[in-house]
């Protein structure tokens, strides 16, 4: 029998009904994996006893001959989905042994459908980064190295770190991740796999700690398109408990899914075409245009005028929100607190959260802080949302034209931890291409599509019309089917 | 270089924020922070509102500004109880807690 930990999550589903091995020798393979994968940090909290509990569960249903939809799957935790008595952190120290009581909808829709949990997965604290070096709990380190013999430790992307090294490294078959302004699809192109953020109110953001509330959304990252199709199932529906999800039926994306795009449109947006854009990114996506054509798509030229204001677009609109959400860190009702000798209230809460709070989220506190204070609210929140209104307008008017746009994922492959930590700007530069669908709500994914001269991954984004996750993942598979993507980081830890 | 070509860009006309500000926003947001911090917010700060900056350059007479990506509405529900009952839940992550509520230092002189 081949190595389990090398098959996808429809592998391992298939495989255990058809009884070719038991849910406790899965669970018991990835558990291994990720005890001899600790150099890479990409978990916060190993969780071995709940996904042996779920395999036993699910072997004890397959003597009775019953299955669920996840029946014997184990898959890792983004740290910021609440997860009944296991710490959720956030990757921040200021919450630093907090244990739900509770559980994340989305994590405890996934378990009710038979998954096991591996461990809560590293990422950038608050889920503010795209290279995972902002977590309190240590960098992720990427699995993936150049192939120039230096061995340079590689960023993961991010938010979503812990997630894309764990998968590339396999150590899980599958994770949730969370994407705000891109951190499911940045870090899937670093280390080449797939992942999707499904429109804004497909999955439930309850128990998801918020860092932007108007743009988060949870979504799947896993090995191939098939996986994200099968885990977005489980993972999207409607939750009373969270007054922006979406009360509309879920489509069964993988018994749908087709890599034959025969009568569809794919609009090429001329705005992705950035000065400074390395050329081998430029090759893939003309090579990405090719695979559509080949697929039976139209090709169709599309502008969306406004690309360019997404990104200061969004460093108000999500700082402001996080500005917000993260008041309730106060030192009071959970999480650490930091009492100076005689402080009073107001000194306890400054010094708990200066305490708590790391350098990237406290800039974008202040950030946030700023730009709602009096006198600026309409110069800079105001007009960014009326910024944003533009940037959806500009992409119903390209639906018009098209069903979906194919765009490079990042405008990089993955680069070394530290070599952008100096400069904010030019980490947030990383988001160029993925921010956009993310202030209009829309359904986008990353899929693996080649390497760089280094030997690196780079990938290929899709971005559909609200709710069309079909096209969406259809599109992902016809790229897929043609890039023929089989290389994988070669062990070394 | 496309960081460094774009950055560039960003940091032209940059609304300036001064130390004092600075100061003014920490307080503001709850975080104690050191003379040295405010040094280094001070041009960090600059840089990011540099970036954002640009936004003004765009026409939005006429736009009204989002209220929602997609459309939704507000649901009501019925005004009964559906939680409850749950006060050691609440309080099992409380830094401090006594006498079933959370503790916090003196407030009234």
């Amino acid at each position: 029998m081949s190595d389990l930990t090398d098959l996808t999550v429809a592998g391992i589903r298939d495989g255990f009904r058809k009884g070719d091995f038991s849910a406790r020798e899965v669970a018991d393979a990835f558990n291994g994996a990720v005890a001899s994968g600790r150099t890479l940090n990409a978990f916060i909290v190993e969780t071995p006893e709940h996904a042996i509990a779920a395999a036993e569960a699910a072997d004890r249903g397959r003597a009775a001959g019953e299955f669920s939809p996840l029946s014997g799957v184990p898959l890792g935790i983004k740290d910021l989905f609440c997860t009944e008595g296991y710490q959720t952190t956030a990757a921040s120290h200021i919450l630093e042994g907090f244990t739900p009581t509770y559980e994340s909808t989305v994590s405890a829709r996934l378990f009710a459908a038979g998954a096991g949990m591996l461990g809560k997965l590293n990422m950038d604290q608050f889920a503010m980064g795209s290279s995972n070096e902002t977590s309190a709990f240590g960098n992720v380190i990427s699995p993936w190295r150049r192939r120039d013999g230096g061995n340079a430790a590689l960023a993961p992307g991010g938010s979503s770190g812990g997630s894309s090294a764990a998968i590339a490294g396999r150590l899980v078959p599958a994770a949730t991740g969370t994407d705000t302004g891109g951190s499911i699809r940045q870090p899937a192109a670093f280390t080449g796999i797939s992942g999707i953020k499904p429109t804004y109110g497909r999955c439930s953001r309850w128990g998801i700690v918020a860092f932007a509330s108007s743009l988060d959304q949870a979504g799947p990252m896993a090995r191939d398109v098939r996986d994200c199709a099968l885990l977005l199932e489980v993972m999207s529906g409607f939750d009373p408990k969270d007054s922006t999800s979406l009360d509309v039926a879920v489509p069964r994306w993988e018994a749908a899914l087709s890599g034959d795009l025969k009568g569809k449109r794919v609009g090429i947006p001329k705005e992705y075409r950035v000065d400074g854009m390395p050329e081998e990114i430029e090759a893939l996506w003309q090579q990405g245009i090719a695979w559509m054509k080949d697929a039976g798509a139209e090709i169709v030229d599309i502008s969306l005028p406004h690309t360019k204001y997404a990104l200061p677009a969004y460093y108000i609109i999500a700082p402001a929100e996080a500005s917000s959400n993260l008041a309730r860190y106060d030192g009071v009702r959970y999480g650490q607190r930091d009492l100076p000798d005689g402080a009073g209230l107001q000194d306890m809460y400054a010094a708990t959260r200066a305490a708590g709070f790391g350098s990237e989220v406290k800039r974008r506190i202040m950030i946030g802080t700023y730009v709602l204070s009096a006198g600026y609210y309409d110069a800079y929140y105001t007009q960014a949302q009326k910024v944003r209104a533009l940037i959806v307008r500009d992409f119903e008017q390209a639906w018009e034209k098209c069903d979906v746009l194919l765009t490079p994922t990042a405008p990089s492959a993955a680069f070394g931890l530290g070599e952008k930590q100096a400069d904010p700007i030019a980490m947030y530069l990383n988001d160029v291409f993925t921010v956009p669908a993310s202030l209009a709500g829309l359904p986008a994914m990353s899929v693996p599509a080649g390497l760089d001269g280094q030997g690196l991954p780079l990938g290929l984004q899709i971005i559909g019309k609200p709710l069309d996750e079909q096209s969406v993942l259809d599109a992902g598979l016809a790229i897929e089917e043609r890039a023929g993507f089989a290389a994988r980081a070669e062990r070394w830890w | 270089m496309l960081a460094a070509t774009l950055s560039t860009r960003f940091t032209q006309d940059a609304m300036s924020v001064d130390s004092a500000t600075v100061r003014k926003i920490a307080s503001l947001a709850r975080i104690a922070v050191s003379d040295a911090e405010v040094e280094a917010f001070v041009p960090e700060l600059n840089k990011i509102l540099g970036l954002v900056e640009q936004l003004g350059e765009v026409d939005t007479s006429g736009v009204a500004p989002l209220a929602a990506v997609i459309p939704n509405h507000l649901r009501l529900r019925d005004d009964v109880v559906t939680d409850g009952d749950i006060r050691d839940r609440v309080l099992k992550n409380a830094p401090q807690a006594e006498h079933g509520f959370f503790a916090v230092p003196k407030v009234i002189e």
